[in-house]
């Protein structure tokens, strides 16, 4: 598979990341170099072998439904780049 | 005594037990040796009077006898790992600022114990990189240089600045986390010893995430002994973290006897890879002989899939990151970008991101963004998993025929110096890690330690791969690699 610039250019908005315009064609080109190595992956027999989801076989742990932290909106705004009120602050979502 | 900081760790918890010395002399001695050092661009944010203040405690603790094995010993802290009240950045311009209001359980861990630390490491950004260069701070530059020149070289990455610290004695050992190798290549790259882990053995709780089925964190440091003691304070179960293992930690250093008879060393004969430097070559069989002499069976084994490891980590780990990295969106903390009128809230996140993280960290969040978009994840991502569970397999096998552990070469080459593989493309940085990288995709711990110094004067290291949870088992085997290599070189000091 190979990109172009219009699959650059959606990919770079997927993770929300600016990407002028002149530099598409050097991002195309570098995701083509990645994909290309990636694509020896093609070369393996994977019939019938599971996706690997858990390293180690465990069972996650389950803990009990209980509150067991909390009420420290100041701690969890302190590092905030714009806070007010109680709130983090963004710029207007609607108009 | 003279020298404080160039005491290993058993060494100054020796001294210190015996009243020799004190945890506030062993932490004076660091920071001054910290604060010559700034050339080498290892500690990023230094922490003295956090330090003296620790060393102080653990000195009453000591005089009480009640004092386990880190007790006033001074160690740096990756920039990775969250520490309360101190800077955390992940050697991101995306979180300066960052100053977090809890610990992550490792450092606490340490703490607990009465560890004292020096400040935060120098790393590459989030932990993307072989060679400490997309740090936000700047390389981190190694103490060791090529015989008789004067080129900077890279200490390795990404856990550059502990691999630094702990070769030029600023600290007698640090934090490390290795993703696909972050911690064994710079220690081979340094002459200095770290492990990774059997993943789940340390907690990753308040570790800033990478890739969170990859991800470990793990002690360099300048002995196998000193891995041994500085493992057990991290390790352990952590009910914040639910990958950690609720498993028993056995006490690692009381299995260090050097004996090693009778076990099963595999030399994997995949990893003879076209190309690999003749130097590298001698090594291995150097250390595959010495083990021999030390009582051990030596066996060729086959790891099949070794060859297709990269390629499926390259679209894991990314695919993590890409998720990951979400949350940094400059609304809940680190950097925001400067807004112009008019914009809206997709500007904010696309500007933030675009100037908070630097280009390989973008590169791998995009190459994750792809492999997990509609329509592709199929074909890459899924497929990659299911590599990954073959390359597991390859390993389950060889052990399930009586292999203890695997000796490998720890890099295909010595350090490089720092912007020598600037121009190269993104992939050739990425073979650097070729003979760790297996590891974390079959989740197993591993250790290198330095076996010999190349043509240039510069350390090399092998590569030790254990069973899982089989940590003390590893480090016994690498104990008696380590008696038998005899490596004592340093570099020369001229920082």
């Amino acid at each position: 598979m190979s990109i172009d610039q219009n699959t650059a250019a959606k990919v770079a908005k997927l993770a929300r990341i600016k990407v002028e315009e002149e530099a598409l064609p050097a991002l195309a080109a570098e995701f083509n170099t990645i994909l290309e190595f990636i694509e020896q992956l093609n070369e393996v027999d994977v019939e019938g072998v599971e996706p690997m989801t858990s390293v180690t076989p465990q069972r996650l742990k389950r803990r009990a439904d209980v509150v067991n932290d909390g009420n420290q909106q100041d701690k969890i705004l302190s590092n905030a780049p714009d806070a007010r009120e109680g709130f983090f602050a963004v710029p207007k979502v609607m108009e | 005594m003279s020298d404080l900081n160039k005491l290993g760790l058993a060494e100054a918890r020796d001294a210190l037990r015996k009243g020799e010395v004190t945890s506030v002399e062993l932490t004076q001695a660091c920071l001054a040796a910290i604060d010559k050092a700034d050339a080498l661009n290892a500690f990023v944010h230094k922490t003295p009077e956090i330090a003296l203040e620790r060393a102080a405690a653990a000195d009453a603790r000591l005089k009480q006898g009640d004092a386990p094995a880190m007790c006033g010993l001074p160690v740096g802290i990756k920039d990775l790992f969250c520490t309360k009240g101190v800077a955390s950045q992940a050697a991101s311009k995306i979180l300066e600022g960052f100053v977090p209001e809890y610990e992550s359980t490792v450092s606490q861990q340490l703490a607990d114990d009465g560890a004292v630390m020096l400040g935060k490491l120098n790393m590459d950004e989030f932990a993307m990189g072989s060679s400490n260069e997309t740090s936000t701070y700047g390389n981190a530059v190694s103490p060791w240089r090529r015989a008789g020149e004067d080129t900077p070289l890279t200490p390795g990455g990404s856990s550059g600045g502990s691999a630094a610290a702990v070769a030029a004695d600023l600290c007698p050992a640090a934090t490390g986390t290795d993703t696909g190798g972050s911690i064994r290549q710079p220690a081979a790259f340094t002459g200095t010893v770290g492990i990774k882990p059997t993943y789940g053995r340390c907690s990753r709780w308040g570790v800033v995430a990478f890739a969170s089925s990859l991800d470990q964190a793990g002690p360099m440091t300048k002995s196998v002994r000193d891995a041994a003691i500085m493992l057990g304070a991290m390790a352990g179960h952590d009910p914040k973290d639910s990958t950690s293992a609720d498993l028993a930690v056995p006490n690692v250093e009381a299995m260090l006897t050097g004996d090693i008879r009778g076990k099963k060393i595999g030399i994997p004969k995949e990893y003879h890879m076209e190309g690999m430097p003749a130097e590298i070559e001698k090594l291995w069989s150097e250390g595959t002989a010495m083990l021999k002499a030390a009582g051990a069976e030596i066996v060729e084994i086959s790891l099949p899939h070794t060859k297709y490891a990269l390629p499926a980590y390259y679209v894991i780990a990314p695919a993590e990151a890409s998720s990951n990295l979400a949350r940094y969106d400059g609304v809940r903390y680190g950097n925001r970008a400067t807004l112009e009128a008019g914009d809206g809230i997709t500007e904010m996140y696309e500007k933030t991101r675009a100037q908070g993280f630097g280009d390989e960290v973008k590169r791998r969040v995009m190459v994750g963004t792809y492999v997990l978009s509609a329509g592709i994840y199929d074909a890459y991502y899924n497929r990659a998993r299911r590599v990954r569970s073959l390359i597991k397999q390859d390993f389950e096998n060889v052990f399930a025929a009586g292999v203890d552990a695997i000796l490998t070469p720890a890099t295909p080459s010595a350090a490089f110096g720092l912007g020598e593989m600037s121009d190269a493309d993104p992939v050739a940085m990425y073979l650097l890690d070729v003979f760790t990288v297996t590891v974390n995709l079959a989740g197993l711990p591993g250790i290198a330690l330095p076996a010999g110094l190349d043509s240039q004067g510069l350390p090399l290291g092998l590569q030790l791969i254990g069973r899982p949870w089989e940590e003390g088992d590893l480090l016994n085997t690498a104990y008696a690699l380590e008696q038998s290599t005899g490596f004592v070189a340093k570099p020369g000091k001229w920082w």
